[in-house]
Protein backbone atom coordinates (compact mmCIF):
# COMPACT_ATOMS: atom_id res chain seq x y z
CA UNK A 1 0.00 0.00 0.00
CA UNK A 2 2.42 2.44 1.37
CA UNK A 3 4.79 3.12 -1.82
CA UNK A 4 7.66 5.06 0.11
CA UNK A 5 9.89 2.51 0.76
CA UNK A 6 9.67 0.93 -2.63
CA UNK A 7 10.24 4.41 -4.49
CA UNK A 8 14.20 5.07 -3.34
CA UNK A 9 15.25 1.39 -4.25
CA UNK A 10 17.62 0.93 -7.38
CA UNK A 11 19.00 -2.43 -8.36
CA UNK A 12 22.44 -3.13 -6.99
CA UNK A 13 25.06 -3.63 -9.33
CA UNK A 14 24.41 -7.22 -9.40
CA UNK A 15 20.79 -7.04 -10.21
CA UNK A 16 22.05 -4.72 -13.12
CA UNK A 17 24.49 -7.25 -14.44
CA UNK A 18 21.76 -9.92 -14.17
CA UNK A 19 19.48 -7.49 -15.58
CA UNK A 20 21.84 -6.99 -18.67
CA UNK A 21 22.53 -10.84 -18.72
CA UNK A 22 18.70 -11.66 -19.13
CA UNK A 23 18.02 -8.71 -22.15
CA UNK A 24 21.42 -10.66 -23.83
CA UNK A 25 20.00 -14.09 -23.76
CA UNK A 26 16.59 -12.99 -24.77
CA UNK A 27 17.90 -10.96 -27.70
CA UNK A 28 20.15 -13.88 -28.67
CA UNK A 29 17.15 -16.37 -28.30
CA UNK A 30 15.23 -14.15 -31.06
CA UNK A 31 18.27 -14.14 -33.34
CA UNK A 32 18.72 -17.79 -33.30
CA UNK A 33 14.80 -18.14 -33.54
CA UNK A 34 14.94 -16.24 -36.91
CA UNK A 35 17.81 -17.45 -38.97
CA UNK A 36 16.45 -20.92 -38.20
CA UNK A 37 13.19 -19.96 -39.45
CA UNK A 38 14.47 -18.48 -42.39
CA UNK A 39 16.41 -21.12 -43.05
CA UNK A 40 13.46 -24.10 -42.59
CA UNK A 41 11.51 -21.95 -45.01
CA UNK A 42 13.88 -21.67 -47.69
CA UNK A 43 14.26 -25.69 -47.94
CA UNK A 44 11.01 -26.28 -47.70
CA UNK A 45 9.68 -23.71 -50.45
CA UNK A 46 13.02 -24.99 -52.80
CA UNK A 47 12.40 -28.32 -52.08
CA UNK A 48 8.28 -28.09 -52.98
CA UNK A 49 8.67 -25.72 -55.67
CA UNK A 50 11.55 -27.96 -57.74
CA UNK A 51 8.99 -31.37 -57.73
CA UNK A 52 7.89 -32.28 -60.28
CA UNK A 53 4.09 -31.92 -60.09
CA UNK A 54 3.81 -28.69 -58.31
CA UNK A 55 2.84 -26.99 -60.91
CA UNK A 56 -0.28 -28.54 -61.21
CA UNK A 57 -0.62 -28.50 -57.68
CA UNK A 58 -0.50 -24.57 -57.51
CA UNK A 59 -3.31 -24.60 -60.24
CA UNK A 60 -5.31 -26.86 -58.58
CA UNK A 61 -5.38 -26.10 -54.88
CA UNK A 62 -3.72 -22.12 -54.97
CA UNK A 63 -5.17 -20.47 -57.64
CA UNK A 64 -5.41 -17.08 -56.69
CA UNK A 65 -7.71 -15.68 -59.25
CA UNK A 66 -9.94 -18.41 -58.38
CA UNK A 67 -9.47 -18.01 -54.51
CA UNK A 68 -10.39 -14.41 -54.71
CA UNK A 69 -13.51 -15.29 -57.00
CA UNK A 70 -14.90 -17.73 -54.34
CA UNK A 71 -14.05 -16.04 -51.22
CA UNK A 72 -17.34 -13.74 -51.04
CA UNK A 73 -19.97 -16.40 -51.68
CA UNK A 74 -17.60 -19.11 -49.13
CA UNK A 75 -17.42 -15.82 -46.92
CA UNK A 76 -21.33 -15.60 -47.29
CA UNK A 77 -21.34 -19.26 -45.93
CA UNK A 78 -19.15 -18.90 -43.37
CA UNK A 79 -21.26 -16.40 -41.67
CA UNK A 80 -24.05 -18.96 -42.05
CA UNK A 81 -21.26 -20.89 -39.37
CA UNK A 82 -20.56 -18.36 -37.03
CA UNK A 83 -24.28 -17.72 -36.36
CA UNK A 84 -24.99 -21.18 -35.48
CA UNK A 85 -21.57 -21.20 -33.86
CA UNK A 86 -22.86 -18.27 -31.46
CA UNK A 87 -26.31 -19.79 -30.71
CA UNK A 88 -25.45 -23.51 -30.20
CA UNK A 89 -22.53 -22.17 -27.53
CA UNK A 90 -25.23 -19.98 -25.39
CA UNK A 91 -27.09 -23.50 -25.69
CA UNK A 92 -24.87 -26.70 -24.99
CA UNK A 93 -23.36 -23.91 -22.07
CA UNK A 94 -26.81 -24.11 -20.65
CA UNK A 95 -27.84 -27.53 -21.39
CA UNK A 96 -24.25 -28.98 -20.27
CA UNK A 97 -24.75 -27.03 -17.24
CA UNK A 98 -27.97 -28.20 -16.41
CA UNK A 99 -27.07 -31.70 -16.89
CA UNK A 100 -24.17 -31.51 -14.77
CA UNK A 101 -25.77 -30.01 -12.00
CA UNK A 102 -28.56 -32.83 -11.91
CA UNK A 103 -25.18 -35.53 -12.25
CA UNK A 104 -24.57 -34.08 -8.50
CA UNK A 105 -27.85 -33.91 -6.69
CA UNK A 106 -27.88 -36.31 -4.07
CA UNK A 107 -30.72 -37.58 -1.85
CA UNK A 108 -33.56 -40.20 -3.37
CA UNK A 109 -36.12 -37.75 -5.09
CA UNK A 110 -33.28 -36.74 -7.71
CA UNK A 111 -32.91 -40.02 -8.52
CA UNK A 112 -34.88 -40.00 -11.93
CA UNK A 113 -32.77 -36.97 -12.83
CA UNK A 114 -29.60 -38.32 -11.78
CA UNK A 115 -30.57 -41.30 -14.70
CA UNK A 116 -31.41 -39.29 -17.29
CA UNK A 117 -28.58 -37.17 -17.00
CA UNK A 118 -25.96 -39.91 -17.49
CA UNK A 119 -28.07 -41.55 -19.85
CA UNK A 120 -28.24 -38.55 -22.32
CA UNK A 121 -24.56 -38.39 -22.11
CA UNK A 122 -23.51 -42.01 -21.89
CA UNK A 123 -25.36 -41.98 -25.52
CA UNK A 124 -24.46 -38.86 -27.16
CA UNK A 125 -20.89 -39.05 -26.37
CA UNK A 126 -20.73 -42.57 -28.04
CA UNK A 127 -23.24 -41.47 -31.35
CA UNK A 128 -20.63 -40.11 -33.97
CA UNK A 129 -21.91 -36.28 -34.88
CA UNK A 130 -22.73 -37.16 -38.27
CA UNK A 131 -25.14 -39.80 -37.32
CA UNK A 132 -26.94 -37.54 -35.24
CA UNK A 133 -26.98 -35.01 -37.92
CA UNK A 134 -28.40 -37.74 -40.60
CA UNK A 135 -30.89 -38.50 -38.06
CA UNK A 136 -31.76 -35.22 -36.99
CA UNK A 137 -31.36 -33.46 -40.23
CA UNK A 138 -32.82 -36.00 -42.86
CA UNK A 139 -35.14 -38.61 -39.78
CA UNK A 140 -37.28 -35.55 -38.68
CA UNK A 141 -38.06 -33.30 -41.57
CA UNK A 142 -39.13 -36.69 -42.99
CA UNK A 143 -42.13 -37.32 -40.19
CA UNK A 144 -43.86 -34.08 -41.75
CA UNK A 145 -44.84 -33.05 -37.88
CA UNK A 146 -46.68 -30.15 -37.72
CA UNK A 147 -45.59 -27.92 -36.09
CA UNK A 148 -42.24 -29.07 -35.92
CA UNK A 149 -39.75 -26.96 -37.84
CA UNK A 150 -38.30 -28.51 -41.21
CA UNK A 151 -35.11 -26.24 -41.94
CA UNK A 152 -32.17 -28.00 -42.03
CA UNK A 153 -29.97 -25.68 -40.24
CA UNK A 154 -32.24 -25.83 -37.29
CA UNK A 155 -32.19 -29.55 -37.42
CA UNK A 156 -28.28 -29.54 -37.90
CA UNK A 157 -27.46 -27.43 -35.17
CA UNK A 158 -29.67 -29.31 -32.67
CA UNK A 159 -27.45 -32.26 -33.10
CA UNK A 160 -24.51 -30.19 -32.33
CA UNK A 161 -25.82 -29.00 -29.32
CA UNK A 162 -27.54 -32.34 -28.13
CA UNK A 163 -23.72 -34.20 -28.99
CA UNK A 164 -21.85 -30.78 -27.55
CA UNK A 165 -23.90 -30.50 -24.40
CA UNK A 166 -23.22 -33.97 -23.03
CA UNK A 167 -18.92 -33.29 -23.66
CA UNK A 168 -19.55 -29.96 -22.04
CA UNK A 169 -21.56 -31.92 -19.04
CA UNK A 170 -18.82 -33.41 -18.36
CA UNK A 171 -16.23 -31.11 -17.88
CA UNK A 172 -18.65 -29.12 -15.75
CA UNK A 173 -19.06 -32.15 -13.85
CA UNK A 174 -15.32 -32.95 -13.36
CA UNK A 175 -15.05 -29.41 -12.60
CA UNK A 176 -17.71 -29.75 -9.70
CA UNK A 177 -16.35 -32.62 -8.08
CA UNK A 178 -12.77 -30.78 -8.55
CA UNK A 179 -13.91 -28.44 -5.90
CA UNK A 180 -12.46 -29.93 -2.63
CA UNK A 181 -15.08 -31.31 0.27
CA UNK A 182 -13.92 -29.00 2.59
CA UNK A 183 -15.27 -25.77 0.77
CA UNK A 184 -18.54 -27.11 0.43
CA UNK A 185 -17.86 -28.05 4.63
CA UNK A 186 -17.20 -24.44 5.19
CA UNK A 187 -20.02 -23.07 3.38
CA UNK A 188 -22.72 -25.37 4.93
CA UNK A 189 -21.14 -24.69 8.37
CA UNK A 190 -21.59 -20.89 7.48
CA UNK A 191 -25.36 -21.92 7.45
CA UNK A 192 -25.64 -22.07 3.58
CA UNK A 193 -27.94 -24.50 1.86
CA UNK A 194 -27.23 -26.48 -0.64
CA UNK A 195 -28.23 -24.88 -3.46
CA UNK A 196 -26.07 -21.70 -1.81
CA UNK A 197 -23.06 -23.61 -1.59
CA UNK A 198 -23.72 -24.75 -4.98
CA UNK A 199 -23.97 -21.00 -6.41
CA UNK A 200 -21.50 -18.87 -4.82
CA UNK A 201 -19.13 -21.60 -3.54
CA UNK A 202 -19.26 -24.33 -5.99
CA UNK A 203 -19.83 -23.37 -9.55
CA UNK A 204 -17.71 -20.27 -9.31
CA UNK A 205 -14.46 -22.23 -8.56
CA UNK A 206 -15.73 -25.13 -10.87
CA UNK A 207 -16.17 -23.13 -13.76
CA UNK A 208 -12.75 -21.11 -13.13
CA UNK A 209 -10.89 -24.34 -13.49
CA UNK A 210 -12.30 -26.14 -16.81
CA UNK A 211 -12.51 -22.50 -18.63
CA UNK A 212 -9.44 -24.18 -20.76
CA UNK A 213 -11.17 -27.69 -21.88
CA UNK A 214 -14.29 -25.85 -21.81
CA UNK A 215 -13.11 -23.06 -24.22
CA UNK A 216 -11.02 -26.31 -26.30
CA UNK A 217 -14.69 -27.78 -26.48
CA UNK A 218 -15.84 -24.43 -28.41
CA UNK A 219 -12.52 -24.22 -30.81
CA UNK A 220 -14.09 -27.93 -32.05
CA UNK A 221 -17.76 -26.87 -32.02
CA UNK A 222 -16.42 -23.94 -34.52
CA UNK A 223 -15.21 -26.24 -36.87
CA UNK A 224 -17.68 -28.99 -36.41
CA UNK A 225 -20.45 -26.41 -37.35
CA UNK A 226 -19.26 -27.07 -40.80
CA UNK A 227 -20.73 -30.73 -40.78
CA UNK A 228 -24.24 -29.57 -40.94
CA UNK A 229 -23.09 -28.81 -44.90
CA UNK A 230 -24.09 -32.82 -45.43
CA UNK A 231 -27.43 -31.51 -44.92
CA UNK A 232 -27.26 -29.18 -47.86
CA UNK A 233 -26.94 -25.89 -45.87
CA UNK A 234 -25.27 -23.31 -47.92
CA UNK A 235 -22.62 -22.79 -45.20
CA UNK A 236 -19.18 -21.70 -45.97
CA UNK A 237 -18.18 -25.76 -46.78
CA UNK A 238 -21.28 -26.20 -49.23
CA UNK A 239 -20.70 -23.15 -50.68
CA UNK A 240 -16.90 -24.04 -51.36
CA UNK A 241 -18.32 -27.66 -52.62
CA UNK A 242 -20.35 -25.89 -54.93
CA UNK A 243 -17.75 -23.53 -56.39
CA UNK A 244 -15.50 -26.91 -56.55
CA UNK A 245 -17.94 -28.07 -58.85
CA UNK A 246 -18.06 -25.33 -61.65
CA UNK A 247 -14.51 -25.96 -62.74
CA UNK A 248 -13.15 -29.07 -60.58
CA UNK A 249 -10.82 -26.15 -59.45
CA UNK A 250 -10.30 -27.10 -55.49
CA UNK A 251 -8.71 -23.50 -54.56
CA UNK A 252 -12.42 -23.18 -52.82
CA UNK A 253 -12.14 -25.73 -50.26
CA UNK A 254 -8.29 -24.46 -49.66
CA UNK A 255 -10.15 -20.90 -49.19
CA UNK A 256 -13.15 -21.60 -46.69
CA UNK A 257 -10.05 -24.11 -44.77
CA UNK A 258 -8.39 -20.05 -44.34
CA UNK A 259 -11.03 -19.11 -43.37
CA UNK A 260 -11.99 -21.56 -40.88
CA UNK A 261 -8.53 -21.21 -39.23
CA UNK A 262 -8.48 -17.46 -39.23
CA UNK A 263 -11.92 -18.02 -37.05
CA UNK A 264 -10.27 -20.72 -34.79
CA UNK A 265 -6.93 -18.70 -34.24
CA UNK A 266 -8.42 -16.08 -31.81
CA UNK A 267 -10.02 -18.79 -29.87
CA UNK A 268 -7.39 -21.16 -29.26
CA UNK A 269 -4.70 -17.84 -28.37
CA UNK A 270 -7.25 -17.08 -25.51
CA UNK A 271 -7.48 -20.67 -24.43
CA UNK A 272 -3.89 -20.65 -24.17
CA UNK A 273 -3.59 -17.27 -22.19
CA UNK A 274 -6.37 -18.50 -20.31
CA UNK A 275 -4.67 -22.12 -19.29
CA UNK A 276 -1.47 -20.16 -19.23
CA UNK A 277 -2.84 -17.60 -16.50
CA UNK A 278 -3.83 -20.47 -14.39
CA UNK A 279 -0.69 -21.98 -14.27
CA UNK A 280 -1.61 -24.75 -16.62
CA UNK A 281 1.89 -25.01 -18.26
CA UNK A 282 4.43 -25.11 -15.69
CA UNK A 283 7.94 -23.54 -16.49
CA UNK A 284 9.31 -23.56 -20.17
CA UNK A 285 7.59 -23.13 -23.74
CA UNK A 286 9.39 -20.15 -25.62
CA UNK A 287 8.33 -16.92 -26.77
CA UNK A 288 5.53 -17.43 -29.45
CA UNK B 1 -27.73 -24.34 32.37
CA UNK B 2 -25.20 -25.36 29.96
CA UNK B 3 -25.36 -23.82 26.35
CA UNK B 4 -24.13 -26.90 24.66
CA UNK B 5 -24.38 -30.34 26.08
CA UNK B 6 -24.02 -34.24 24.52
CA UNK B 7 -25.51 -37.18 26.38
CA UNK B 8 -24.44 -40.52 25.42
CA UNK B 9 -22.94 -39.19 21.59
CA UNK B 10 -21.72 -42.17 19.31
CA UNK B 11 -19.89 -42.05 15.78
CA UNK B 12 -18.50 -44.98 14.28
CA UNK B 13 -16.52 -44.87 10.79
CA UNK B 14 -17.73 -48.41 10.21
CA UNK B 15 -15.96 -50.88 12.78
CA UNK B 16 -13.36 -47.51 13.56
CA UNK B 17 -15.85 -46.29 16.93
CA UNK B 18 -14.45 -42.48 16.86
CA UNK B 19 -17.11 -41.26 19.74
CA UNK B 20 -18.64 -43.73 22.09
CA UNK B 21 -21.12 -42.43 24.91
CA UNK B 22 -19.63 -38.91 25.39
CA UNK B 23 -21.18 -36.90 27.72
CA UNK B 24 -19.76 -32.92 27.82
CA UNK B 25 -20.99 -29.81 29.05
CA UNK B 26 -20.18 -26.76 27.88
CA UNK B 27 -21.43 -23.82 30.48
CA UNK B 28 -22.88 -20.17 28.39
CA UNK B 29 -19.83 -17.84 28.22
CA UNK B 30 -17.30 -20.35 29.23
CA UNK B 31 -14.26 -22.22 26.96
CA UNK B 32 -13.75 -26.20 26.82
CA UNK B 33 -10.83 -26.95 25.36
CA UNK B 34 -10.37 -30.71 24.13
CA UNK B 35 -6.92 -32.28 24.06
CA UNK B 36 -5.84 -35.79 23.43
CA UNK B 37 -3.96 -37.71 20.54
CA UNK B 38 -4.22 -37.19 17.11
CA UNK B 39 -7.07 -39.59 15.92
CA UNK B 40 -8.98 -39.55 19.08
CA UNK B 41 -11.57 -37.55 17.95
CA UNK B 42 -11.51 -34.13 18.37
CA UNK B 43 -12.37 -33.04 14.92
CA UNK B 44 -14.87 -35.31 14.77
CA UNK B 45 -17.29 -34.25 18.08
CA UNK B 46 -16.74 -30.70 16.69
CA UNK B 47 -18.13 -31.64 13.53
CA UNK B 48 -20.94 -33.85 14.87
CA UNK B 49 -21.77 -30.54 17.15
CA UNK B 50 -22.12 -28.74 13.83
CA UNK B 51 -24.33 -31.18 11.94
CA UNK B 52 -21.53 -32.01 9.18
CA UNK B 53 -21.62 -35.25 10.44
CA UNK B 54 -24.66 -37.31 11.66
CA UNK B 55 -24.32 -39.47 15.33
CA UNK B 56 -24.76 -42.94 15.33
CA UNK B 57 -26.41 -42.33 18.55
CA UNK B 58 -26.92 -39.65 21.29
CA UNK B 59 -27.76 -36.45 21.76
CA UNK B 60 -26.58 -32.98 21.15
CA UNK B 61 -28.25 -30.27 22.31
CA UNK B 62 -28.03 -26.56 22.25
CA UNK B 63 -29.92 -23.97 24.29
CA UNK B 64 -31.62 -26.71 25.15
CA UNK B 65 -32.79 -27.70 21.51
CA UNK B 66 -32.00 -31.26 20.56
CA UNK B 67 -30.12 -30.29 17.32
CA UNK B 68 -29.75 -34.43 16.52
CA UNK B 69 -33.36 -34.63 15.68
CA UNK B 70 -33.55 -35.08 12.28
CA UNK B 71 -36.06 -32.89 11.37
CA UNK B 72 -34.26 -29.74 13.16
CA UNK B 73 -33.48 -27.51 10.49
CA UNK B 74 -29.96 -27.94 9.77
CA UNK B 75 -29.00 -24.81 8.10
CA UNK B 76 -30.49 -22.40 10.46
CA UNK B 77 -28.51 -24.30 13.57
CA UNK B 78 -25.34 -24.07 11.33
CA UNK B 79 -25.47 -20.55 11.19
CA UNK B 80 -25.76 -19.78 14.91
CA UNK B 81 -22.69 -21.92 15.53
CA UNK B 82 -19.13 -20.06 14.29
CA UNK B 83 -16.51 -22.43 12.82
CA UNK B 84 -13.00 -22.22 12.00
CA UNK B 85 -11.57 -25.57 10.86
CA UNK B 86 -8.03 -26.74 10.96
CA UNK B 87 -7.29 -25.66 7.58
CA UNK B 88 -8.28 -22.36 6.90
CA UNK B 89 -11.27 -23.10 3.96
CA UNK B 90 -11.47 -19.35 3.42
CA UNK B 91 -13.12 -19.35 -0.32
CA UNK B 92 -10.19 -18.93 -2.82
CA UNK B 93 -12.64 -16.99 -5.37
CA UNK B 94 -13.74 -14.38 -2.94
CA UNK B 95 -11.77 -11.62 -1.19
CA UNK B 96 -11.16 -11.27 2.45
CA UNK B 97 -14.60 -8.90 2.12
CA UNK B 98 -16.91 -11.12 0.48
CA UNK B 99 -15.59 -13.99 2.26
CA UNK B 100 -16.66 -12.65 5.70
CA UNK B 101 -20.23 -10.75 4.00
CA UNK B 102 -21.23 -13.82 1.88
CA UNK B 103 -23.19 -15.90 5.10
CA UNK B 104 -24.64 -12.36 6.24
CA UNK B 105 -26.02 -11.12 2.80
CA UNK B 106 -27.31 -14.62 1.48
CA UNK B 107 -27.98 -16.26 4.85
CA UNK B 108 -29.03 -13.93 7.06
CA UNK B 109 -30.64 -11.31 4.28
CA UNK B 110 -28.52 -8.83 5.54
CA UNK B 111 -28.31 -5.41 3.23
CA UNK B 112 -25.38 -5.76 1.38
CA UNK B 113 -24.10 -2.60 3.02
CA UNK B 114 -24.89 -2.97 5.97
CA UNK B 115 -23.16 -6.29 5.56
CA UNK B 116 -19.68 -4.45 4.39
CA UNK B 117 -19.57 -2.53 7.59
CA UNK B 118 -20.18 -4.40 10.01
CA UNK B 119 -17.45 -6.95 8.23
CA UNK B 120 -15.32 -4.32 8.09
CA UNK B 121 -15.50 -3.66 11.13
CA UNK B 122 -14.94 -6.96 12.59
CA UNK B 123 -11.57 -7.28 10.22
CA UNK B 124 -10.42 -4.11 11.90
CA UNK B 125 -10.98 -6.33 15.40
CA UNK B 126 -8.61 -9.11 13.86
CA UNK B 127 -6.42 -6.59 12.79
CA UNK B 128 -6.84 -7.53 9.04
CA UNK B 129 -9.15 -4.02 7.83
CA UNK B 130 -6.16 -3.48 5.72
CA UNK B 131 -6.48 -7.10 3.63
CA UNK B 132 -10.29 -6.69 3.18
CA UNK B 133 -9.90 -6.75 -0.64
CA UNK B 134 -7.15 -9.02 -0.61
CA UNK B 135 -7.60 -12.83 -2.23
CA UNK B 136 -6.94 -15.51 0.67
CA UNK B 137 -4.08 -16.79 -1.49
CA UNK B 138 -2.10 -13.38 -0.70
CA UNK B 139 -2.22 -13.64 2.86
CA UNK B 140 0.21 -15.44 5.22
CA UNK B 141 -1.13 -18.26 7.17
CA UNK B 142 -2.06 -16.14 10.44
CA UNK B 143 -3.84 -13.42 8.39
CA UNK B 144 -5.41 -16.42 6.32
CA UNK B 145 -6.38 -17.85 10.27
CA UNK B 146 -7.68 -14.55 11.47
CA UNK B 147 -9.74 -13.97 7.92
CA UNK B 148 -11.50 -17.57 9.14
CA UNK B 149 -12.67 -16.40 12.36
CA UNK B 150 -13.67 -13.27 11.04
CA UNK B 151 -15.96 -14.54 9.09
CA UNK B 152 -16.99 -17.23 11.87
CA UNK B 153 -17.37 -13.80 14.16
CA UNK B 154 -19.78 -11.78 11.51
CA UNK B 155 -22.47 -14.05 12.43
CA UNK B 156 -22.34 -12.83 16.13
CA UNK B 157 -22.86 -17.14 16.64
CA UNK B 158 -23.69 -18.21 20.49
CA UNK B 159 -21.12 -20.94 19.88
CA UNK B 160 -17.61 -20.97 18.26
CA UNK B 161 -15.97 -24.15 16.98
CA UNK B 162 -12.39 -23.72 16.71
CA UNK B 163 -10.11 -26.67 15.34
CA UNK B 164 -6.37 -26.66 15.75
CA UNK B 165 -6.38 -22.85 14.72
CA UNK B 166 -2.92 -21.96 15.92
CA UNK B 167 -1.32 -24.99 14.97
CA UNK B 168 0.21 -22.87 11.54
CA UNK B 169 1.18 -19.87 13.39
CA UNK B 170 4.40 -18.94 14.96
CA UNK B 171 4.75 -17.98 18.58
CA UNK B 172 4.37 -13.83 18.14
CA UNK B 173 0.96 -14.91 15.94
CA UNK B 174 -0.32 -17.37 18.77
CA UNK B 175 -0.33 -14.56 20.84
CA UNK B 176 -2.23 -12.50 18.40
CA UNK B 177 -5.24 -14.82 18.16
CA UNK B 178 -5.00 -16.11 22.35
CA UNK B 179 -5.89 -12.64 22.96
CA UNK B 180 -8.46 -12.35 20.07
CA UNK B 181 -9.82 -15.50 21.82
CA UNK B 182 -9.54 -13.59 25.59
CA UNK B 183 -11.50 -10.81 24.08
CA UNK B 184 -14.07 -12.85 22.72
CA UNK B 185 -15.07 -14.77 26.27
CA UNK B 186 -15.00 -11.55 27.61
CA UNK B 187 -18.05 -10.88 25.43
CA UNK B 188 -19.06 -13.60 26.40
CA UNK B 189 -19.11 -16.23 23.41
CA UNK B 190 -18.99 -20.01 24.20
CA UNK B 191 -16.20 -21.66 22.95
CA UNK B 192 -15.59 -25.17 22.32
CA UNK B 193 -11.52 -25.65 21.12
CA UNK B 194 -9.66 -28.84 19.80
CA UNK B 195 -5.72 -28.23 20.08
CA UNK B 196 -2.21 -30.16 20.84
CA UNK B 197 -0.41 -26.94 22.33
CA UNK B 198 -0.46 -27.29 25.64
CA UNK B 199 0.10 -24.07 26.63
CA UNK B 200 -2.54 -22.32 24.66
CA UNK B 201 -5.30 -24.76 26.65
CA UNK B 202 -4.27 -23.56 29.48
CA UNK B 203 -4.04 -20.20 29.26
CA UNK B 204 -7.31 -19.99 27.48
CA UNK B 205 -9.44 -23.01 29.12
CA UNK B 206 -12.22 -22.72 31.84
CA UNK B 207 -12.27 -26.56 31.37
CA UNK B 208 -10.01 -29.44 29.87
CA UNK B 209 -11.43 -32.61 28.69
CA UNK B 210 -9.22 -35.09 28.01
CA UNK B 211 -10.27 -37.45 25.18
CA UNK B 212 -9.33 -41.09 25.22
CA UNK B 213 -10.65 -43.99 23.57
CA UNK B 214 -13.41 -42.02 22.39
CA UNK B 215 -14.61 -41.03 25.93
CA UNK B 216 -13.90 -38.22 27.85
CA UNK B 217 -11.39 -39.61 29.91
CA UNK B 218 -11.08 -36.67 32.74
CA UNK B 219 -12.52 -32.57 32.77
CA UNK B 220 -11.51 -30.60 34.98
CA UNK B 221 -10.01 -26.89 35.12
CA UNK B 222 -6.46 -26.65 33.64
CA UNK B 223 -4.31 -26.13 36.83
CA UNK B 224 -5.79 -29.08 37.69
CA UNK B 225 -5.77 -31.19 34.90
CA UNK B 226 -2.80 -30.16 33.66
CA UNK B 227 -1.02 -30.26 37.72
CA UNK B 228 -2.64 -32.63 39.16
CA UNK B 229 -4.14 -34.94 36.79
CA UNK B 230 -5.90 -37.84 38.47
CA UNK B 231 -6.26 -40.13 35.65
CA UNK B 232 -2.98 -42.37 34.86
CA UNK B 233 -3.56 -42.07 31.14
CA UNK B 234 -3.91 -38.05 31.30
CA UNK B 235 -0.49 -38.46 33.22
CA UNK B 236 0.88 -40.21 30.46
CA UNK B 237 -0.41 -38.62 27.59
CA UNK B 238 1.08 -34.95 29.25
CA UNK B 239 4.11 -36.45 30.41
CA UNK B 240 4.82 -37.59 26.50
CA UNK B 241 4.01 -34.62 24.83
CA UNK B 242 6.19 -32.62 27.97
CA UNK B 243 9.02 -34.81 26.33
CA UNK B 244 8.25 -34.25 22.86
CA UNK B 245 8.46 -30.18 23.94
CA UNK B 246 11.62 -31.11 25.72
N1 LIG C 1 -14.68 -39.05 7.02
C1 LIG C 1 -14.08 -40.06 7.70
N2 LIG C 1 -14.20 -41.33 7.27
C2 LIG C 1 -13.61 -42.34 7.95
N3 LIG C 1 -12.89 -42.18 9.06
C3 LIG C 1 -12.73 -40.94 9.54
C4 LIG C 1 -13.32 -39.81 8.88
N4 LIG C 1 -12.99 -38.70 9.59
C5 LIG C 1 -12.24 -39.11 10.62
N5 LIG C 1 -12.08 -40.45 10.60
C6 LIG C 1 -11.36 -41.24 11.60
O1 LIG C 1 -11.82 -40.86 12.86
C7 LIG C 1 -10.76 -40.82 13.81
C8 LIG C 1 -10.74 -39.48 14.52
O2 LIG C 1 -10.44 -38.47 13.60
P1 LIG C 1 -10.39 -36.94 14.03
O3 LIG C 1 -10.13 -36.14 12.81
O4 LIG C 1 -11.60 -36.63 14.80
O5 LIG C 1 -9.13 -36.92 15.00
P2 LIG C 1 -8.50 -35.69 15.78
O6 LIG C 1 -8.59 -36.01 17.23
O7 LIG C 1 -9.08 -34.42 15.31
O8 LIG C 1 -6.98 -35.81 15.32
P3 LIG C 1 -5.92 -34.63 15.04
O9 LIG C 1 -5.46 -34.19 16.36
O10 LIG C 1 -4.86 -35.31 14.27
O11 LIG C 1 -6.62 -33.57 14.26
C9 LIG C 1 -9.48 -41.14 13.03
O12 LIG C 1 -9.15 -42.48 13.28
C10 LIG C 1 -9.88 -40.96 11.59
O13 LIG C 1 -9.18 -41.87 10.79
MG1 LIG D 1 -8.38 -32.84 14.17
Amino acid sequence: MSSSGVSDWRPSALQQERIAYRRRRAQRSTLIAAVSSIVVLVVVAVGIGSTPGWPRVRDTFFDVHRGWQALPTVAQGLWLNIRVMLVCAVLIVIIGMALAIMRTLRGPIFFPLRVFAAAYTDVFRGLPLLLVIFLLGFGVPALQLRGLPNQAVIWGGAALVLTYSSYVAEVFRAGIESVHPSQRAAARSLGLSYRQTLRFVVLPQAVRRVLPPLLNDFVSLQKDSGLIAVLGVIDAIRAAQLETAIDFNFTPYVVAGLLFVALTIPLTRLTDYVARRQGWYGGGGGPV
Amino acid sequence: MSLLSLRGVRKAYGANVVLDDFDLDVDEGSCVVLIGASGSGKSTLLRCVNLLETVDDGVISLNGVDITDPRADADKIRSGIGVVFQSYNLFPHLSVLDNVTLAPIRVHRVRRDVARARALEVLDRVGLADKASAKPDELSGGQQQRAAIARALVNSPALMLLDEITSALDPELVGEVLDLLRDLRSDGITMLICTHEMAFAREVADQVCFLHHGRPLEIGPPDQLFGNPREPRTREFLSRIRQREG
